[in-house]
């Protein structure tokens, strides 16, 4: 067991679920819950997949991934903005709908062998930094280090830029924030739709550069849903989104390694010796979003810190109320 | 008073709504099928020759039907309260695997003994299941449809370490290939076929508990509150109802019933525990389905029989239409889907005509029965 590599590894897996995790919180920063992440994931995952089967360019791939995993959120958008439906049942609905529509559309996409993948590369004088730069630096996919521009991009947009200001003003005070001449339902279009597109990136991620392939639903395995309670974690800020998200990457990464040596601290591995306690360990990443929500929410108790306050509720101008 | 045509016209509209949205979800599924190049009228001739074509069919239908009305019973209760449990697979699971241990340990029992007490165990094992989220939703403010997700995950592998390890099929232990399933239950335990098809007691025991839960939500003090702090919590806690027992009181009935059906299956339809490593390889994702017959029937106990019965039919369909067109049965999963935003979809229509009718004649509001039980109503009842 080595853990530069399993940091390493870390960081790459991370990846997938930093991407849907910034793309959920844009989403709620708005004031609109998509629980569709994993569904989305899955749209983005078999047509990044598709597509490069098809033409034989992971980059149409990625393209073709966001766009269409963006087009399925904007259901959401239309049933909750403009139809003022439930957006809890919206967000399952979207679940079933892009769980069922990658699958028929992926149905035979498991046998189509292997494709041009995304390139990974070193990055000079960065990587030669002791712990660091293995960890971050060293043979990563180009989709890695998008994630680490994306992530101080996105703190900066929501805290520091007026497009930002305004992102924040419709999830907190939509009536406050249309009185000053904001488009609210325009601009809630358009942030399901950039998570909608983040959860596609997210999926095409997997299949074409962390885990490569299809593999039905287990390509996901419920990263969408660990996702959308990272939001929560990480109390709709980016940079601890992005600590949440690789310290997951990392947990399943040691899972896996964790079981191979005979000798594990100076103990004889039970893991190596009993295979099958090897489903304890597989529960562990579900197990720890359970304990991070717990810590998130009691943290969100202590310091008066809250989801943005409209998240959840439909505007419909001229209401009372939120 | 006497409702006006109109005003009949308009109930009539608002309890066809589901079909108009399961007809709205099956035309864009015909045009997927285009997508696929088959004919959409033969895939669902061939769905509908699978589900109602023979008294066989008509009675796999029902099997399917029932593990999703004990699940969509559950929901019932879990969203009247306005808790949202998205964990029946895992609550299912943990049910069957309780149910299935003692099925399997105290073989001796008279069947009239084990069975009430094998149904009694997976009631536990699921409340047990949802139980904890609730808690964790009451006591810790953590959110439920989160953490019923990961113990779904959490339930999946227990399922595949206790059927590899501890109460994995003797004979299979002992040969190479290690099966990952249990022994089979003994004869006595099964639950009687209710006619000379796979057709079972389960289904029967489903329907009688959709009144029960029937009356529970709206004759018992119990569900009257459930239902209350699912309006508004607040005016509950002033009005002296403990929030928090209610809140988890939901999730862990929610749960029961869950785990209820999956005893259910074990001992009605498959007579041991396999897996093949998925939740869905046991469930069939009853638990989400069940979810979505809920939906279907507006959180009423007794419109989720029909609509239970119908998503039963889709996915025993889904299975012939598999056979006879080469379309993957996971269709169905998407329809699922389509069917519940059609009906989501439509309920601001509802909405609107309600706000109207509201602001002609309050006075007739007040009368009870305006078609199956919305949220809507349920507030002018509490």
């Amino acid at each position: 067991m080595d853990f530069i590599i399993i940091f390493q590894a870390g960081v790459a897996t991370g990846t997938v679920l930093l991407f849907a995790t910034i793309g959920e919180l844009l989403t709620e920063r708005s004031g609109v819950l998509n629980l569709g992440v994993e569904g989305m994931m899955l749209i983005g995952a078999m047509t990044g997949f598709s597509v490069t089967v098809a033409t034989g360019n992971p980059w149409l791939g990625l393209l073709a991934a966001m766009l269409f995993a963006g087009l399925v959120s904007q259901i959401h958008a239309l049933i909750t903005i403009t139809l003022h439906a439930d957006q809890v049942v919206s967000g399952l609905a979207l679940t079933f709908l892009g769980t069922g529509i990658s699958l028929v559309l992926g149905e035979g996409l498991s046998k189509a062998g292997t494709v041009a993948l995304l390139p990974s590369f070193s990055v000079p004088l960065l990587s030669q930094i002791p712990i660091l730069g293995p960890v971050f630096f060293t043979r990563q996919s180009i989709l890695v280090y998008i994630g680490y521009f994306l992530v101080p991009v996105t703190w900066y947009f929501i805290n520091r830029t007026r497009p930002g200001l305004h992102l924040r003003a419709v999830g907190e005070y939509p009536a406050a924030a249309d009185a000053l001449g904001i488009n609210v339902h325009g601009m809630r279009y358009l942030y399901v739709f950039i998570g909608g597109m983040l959860a596609g990136l997210a999926g095409a991620t997997i299949s074409l550069a962390v885990a490569p392939g299809w593999f039905s639903e287990l390509t996901t395995a419920g990263q969408g849903w660990i996702a959308v309670g990272l939001v929560i974690f990480a109390q709709w800020d980016p940079v601890r989104a992005a600590v949440g998200s690789y310290a997951f990457g990392a947990l399943r990464r040691l899972i896996l390694d964790i079981q191979g040596p005979t000798v594990l601290f100076g103990f004889a591995n039970p893991f190596y010796y009993n295979p099958y306690w090897g489903f304890f360990l597989q529960m562990l990443p579900y197990a720890f979003t359970v304990i991070v929500l717990v810590i998130g929410s009691r943290e969100a108790i202590r310091k008066r810190l809250g989801s943005p306050a409209a998240l959840g509720n439909t505007y419909i101008r001229g209401e009372r109320g939120l | 008073m006497k409702p006006s045509q109109k005003e009949w016209i308009s109930r009539l509209v608002d309890g066809l709504l589901p079909v108009f949205a399961t007809l709205a979800a099956l035309l864009v599924g015909a045009v997927m099928l285009l997508f696929l190049r088959v004919n959409p009228l033969q895939a669902y001739a061939a769905l509908w020759e699978g589900a109602f074509g023979s008294s066989n069919a008509l009675a796999e239908t029902l099997v399917k039907a029932t593990p999703l009305l004990l699940v969509a019973l559950g929901i019932c209760i879990s969203f009247r309260g306005d808790v949202i449990n998205i964990g029946g697979e895992g609550q299912m699971i943990v049910g069957a695997l309780l149910a299935a241990w003692l099925g399997l340990t105290f073989t001796d029992w008279p069947g009239w003994v084990m069975i009430p007490a094998a149904m009694l165990a997976g009631f536990i094992g699921g409340a047990v299941w949802g139980g904890i989220p609730g808690f964790l939703k009451a006591y810790f403010n953590v959110n439920e449809i989160l953490s019923t997700v990961m113990m779904n995950a959490i339930a999946v592998q227990l399922m595949n370490f206790l059927l590899r390890g501890p109460m994995i099929d003797p004979s299979q232990a002992e040969l190479a290939s290690k099966i990952p399933q249990t022994a089979r239950l003994v004869e006595a335990f099964r639950l009687a076929r209710l006619a000379p098809t796979r057709l079972h007691l389960g289904a029967l025991i489903a329907v009688i508990l959709a009144v029960l839960v029937y009356i529970l939500l709206w004759r018992t003090t119990l569900g009257y509150r459930i239902r209350a702090v699912g309006q508004n919590p607040h005016a509950s806690r002033y009005a002296g109802i403990n929030v928090k027992r209610h809140i988890v009181m939901a999730l862990l009935l929610s749960g029961a019933f869950a785990g209820l059906a999956g005893a259910v299956q074990v001992f009605g339809v498959n007579y041991r525990m396999i897996t093949d490593g998925s939740a869905s390889g046991f469930t069939g994702s009853a638990g989400f389905n069940g979810i979505v017959a809920a939906l279907f029937g507006q959180l009423h106990p007794i419109w989720s029989i029909p609509a239970s019965v119908l998503f039963g039919a889709l996915l025993v369909g889904a299975n012939s239409m598999q056979r006879a067109m080469q379309v993957p049965s996971a269709l169905i999963t998407a329809l699922n889907g389509l069917v519940v935003v059609f009906v989501v979809s439509s309920e601001i229509w509802r909405q609107r005509r309600q706000r109207r009718r509201l602001a002609s004649a309050p006075e007739t509001e007040s009368s009870p029965g305006s078609g199956a039980a919305s949220p809507e109503s349920a507030e002018e009842a509490v």
